[in-house]
């Protein structure tokens, strides 16, 4: 019963309309000039204390990123991006001499910044039972939690700091499941990276808080260039959350990720992302690009690996979170909300690769579309040919919120072995006026009769979120669903 | 019209996709008032119920339903609940993914506007509600309507109504597809509701119903119009001979009979 009440102040909360992330911070900064060639991937390098070998995989990533062109496959429709128009590194002034040794203070700006997110840095005032990583443009600012993960063996740092203090370990896994050579998005992400997180858990270590990285953008004409990398060790479990938010401007801001997980024999990954980058004004000026490239990989026997996410931001999404099931009887799961309004585009989707016998996978996606919105489901379920007794189930549903927006759904399957079971579910609705008229009927208004009918809808995917998370869920839809009807 | 009138329908008429069903529907509740309106299938009787509670799909050419003295025609649906009406649906709708209780608190503070109730008290009245409809307590977490069966449907709406605490009630044939224990616990919810200042219009098939909730007034509605209404007299005439006869009785009649 506690739940069902939890539940009903959630839904009952009140929200702002307004991009309510869209400030920005006056921080002093130390930033590359805008460009990308080798010295800058040098001076990125140079900036991060970086170990040589470091570089020279930069180097690499870069040099075969030279050869590729940028993909249009998806079903989205943007300007050419202009990769030397675009600042590949800028740092809070403060970090950046606190990275060579000299103890700077967190810059107040920075601090203020993070709080107005509801995100505090400092240790004595850090959330309960989340340990956060807070990344503001391209570096790492503040790690809480430390102590308790210490105890417990678990590393969980800046990418950075992790490539100082534990080279063996990110040598080791560091592209390991997304390679430099992965796609065009990976390979500049390799290059230029700037900051991200880092996580070991050790064998049979359940990580006793949730990790969580908030990523933000600030500086102008500044790409975000992260990355993460998670290693959940033999029998060790781990869950992972994920925010993300950007200052309102007119001008397209290109975020491109790369995460990684890694789950050993009988290791679980738990990994959720809000995603809220700013997306732009109703008439489609402004927004990050967001192009991530998302993968876990189940390498040990009974491994799993959940993504969940709210993709909700962002003018452009172009993402796919997905499993590599490699280890016989480990199991992948996606479960995907991807709200659109305005002149939003997403494509977005997963890829489920069964390698190893007996393995399951699940996928489960909503789709929200209103305004002039463009929404697509891109999804493929492989199993290979020796790959025996793999079930997949998938369940697609869009929904119609007005009559501009668009929803699509892609999914490829690829059964090669007879073995296999896949189900694959799929609709597209028009959000439902006999339900609408229902709800009013009980003297709830249009606007709240329509969140209850999309929060249902999604039901299934905010289950899998952490209690907070799914009440900013809740919130966020909410926003984005303000004004879509009438 | 009386001080004590609480609904009153005015040469209502409406249409469906261009075809006119109501034609100038006539019809008074008063507080304390039970009415049953019968009538054969495409009489109008659903429409009758959509219209008045706002459905967007129907549109009203003529007339117009007062509640309390408030002209509804003009208002939006939720507006019409928060004024005190309520429509027991025919055919009650699913919404996947969200709760019993969740559905409920949200709809129970938009109708309650100030007198918003605290969640322990809202669920202890609602838990004794469901005792009294005889439905499991682990409905309150199960998503509305979502596979409920036909008979579960019927209750929710009258466990609806109970939480709603609305002063004029429409039932929309909810007495089909009950069976006799069913229709028992249905009826017992609503006598529970009905005082002197409640008003009630229940729409029906069949007159079995009518043997549990006793109407003061009965109703026949034929091609859009009323076209016999008596008192208790009439409701008698009922019990004794049955629907049909009543209506090939009164078939004649071109007044209505109050």
């Amino acid at each position: 019963m506690e739940d069902d009440m939890a539940d009903i102040d959630t839904e009952n909360k009140l929200v702002d309309n307004e991009y309510k992330y869209g400030f920005v911070s006056d921080v002093e900064v130390d930033e590359a000039p805008k460009g990308l060639n080798e010295d800058i991937i040098r001076f990125i390098s140079e900036k991060k204390g970086e170990p040589e070998w470091m570089l020279e995989w930069r180097m690499k990533a870069y040099q075969w990123w030279l050869t590729k062109d940028e993909p249009r496959w998806a079903l989205l429709d943007y300007p050419e991006i202009d990769y030397q128009d675009i600042r590949y590194y800028s740092a809070p002034k403060q970090m950046s001499e606190r990275f060579k040794g000299e103890d700077g203070e967190l810059d107040p700006e920075v601090k203020r910044a993070f709080e107005k997110l509801g995100i505090p840095v400092e240790e004595q005032e850090r959330l309960q039972g989340v340990a956060v990583d807070a990344v503001f443009d391209s570096v790492s600012v503040a790690t809480t939690h430390r102590e308790v993960l210490e105890e417990h063996g678990i590393i969980f740092c800046s990418i950075s700091e992790a490539m100082r203090e534990h080279p063996d370990l990110v040598r080791k896994y560091l592209g390991s499941v997304v390679p430099y050579t992965d796609n065009f998005f990976a390979s500049l992400n390799s290059a230029v990276f700037t900051d991200g997180s880092f996580a070991y858990i050790p064998p049979g270590v359940r990580c006793p808080v949730e990790l969580s990285t908030y990523f933000r953008i600030n500086a102008m004409d500044t790409g975000q260039f992260e990355r993460t990398l998670i290693v959940a060790d033999k029998g060790s479990y781990v869950s992972y959350l994920e925010g993300c938010t950007a200052p309102m401007r007119d001008t397209n801001q290109l975020h491109a990720a790369v995460v990684e997980l890694i789950a050993l024999d009988d290791a679980q990954i738990k990994y959720a992302t809000i995603q809220n980058w700013y997306a732009g004004n109703a008439e489609g000026v402004g927004g990050i690009y967001n192009f991530v490239t998302k993968r876990g990989h189940c390498r040990g026997r009974n491994a799993k690996i959940s993504w969940t996410q709210v993709e909700a931001g962002a003018a452009i999404t172009w993402k796919y979170p997905s499993c590599i099931l490699q280890g016989d009887g480990s199991t992948g799961e996606f479960y995907s909300v991807a709200i659109t309004n305005n002149r939003m585009q997403a494509d977005t989707g997963t890829k489920m690769i069964h390698i190893g016998n007996n393995t399951k996978s699940t996928i489960v996606s909503k789709g929200i579309s209103a305004d002039q919105s463009k929404n697509t489901y891109r999804g493929m379920v492989q199993i290979m040919p020796t790959a025996e007794n793999c079930r997949n189930y998938s369940i697609c549903d869009s929904m119609l919120v007005g009559s501009e927006c668009s929803a699509n759904t892609v999914p490829y399957i690829e059964a090669e072995n007879s073995s296999a079971i896949v189900e694959h579910e799929a609709t597209t609705s028009r959000i439902n006026e006999d339900q609408l008229f229902y709800i009013r009927s009980r003297g709830i208004d249009e606007e709240s009769a329509i969140n209850l009918v999309v929060n249902g809808f999604c039901k299934e995917v905010f289950k899998q979120l952490p209690m907070e998370f799914a009440v900013e869920a809740t919130k966020l839809l909410e926003m984005k669903l303000e004004g879509s009807i009438g | 019209m009386g001080n004590d009138t609480l609904f009153e329908v005015d040469d209502l008429r409406a249409k469906v996709e261009g075809t006119a069903i109501l034609k100038g529907l006539n019809l008074t509740v008063r507080r304390g008032e039970i009415h049953a309106l019968m009538g054969p299938n495409g009489s109008g009787k659903s429409t009758l119920s959509n219209v008045v509670m706002g459905h967007p799909g129907y549109e009203v050419t003529g007339g117009k339903v007062e509640l309390g003295g408030k002209a509804l025609l003009e208002m939006e649906p939720e507006e019409r609940a928060r004024a005190g009406l309520f429509l027991a649906f025919q055919y009650p709708v699913e919404i996947p993914g969200v709760t019993v209780a969740n559905f409920l608190k949200t709809a129970h503070d938009a109708v309650s506007g100030e007198k918003k109730m605290s969640a322990t008290e809202f669920l202890k009245a609602l838990r004794k509600n469901m005792e009294m409809l005889e439905i499991d307590s682990s409905f309150v977490n199960r998503y509305l309507n979502s596979g409920f069966s036909g008979g579960e449907k019927k209750r929710m709406e009258i466990l609806q109504m109970l939480m709603l605490k609305p002063r004029m009630v429409i039932m929309d044939e909810t007495d089909s597809g009950l069976d006799i224990d069913a229709l028992k616990v249905v009826s017992r919810g609503v006598n529970a509701m009905t005082n002197e200042n409640f008003g009630l219009l229940i729409i029906t098939h069949y007159e079995r119903i009518l043997t549990y909730i006793k109407p003061t007034h009965l109703h026949i509605l034929i091609e859009g119009k009323i076209v016999v209404s008596g008192g208790p007299n009439l409701v008698k005439d009922l019990e004794a001979h049955g629907y049909d006869w009543v209506r090939e009785h009164h078939a004649n009649e071109s007044l209505a009979v109050v």
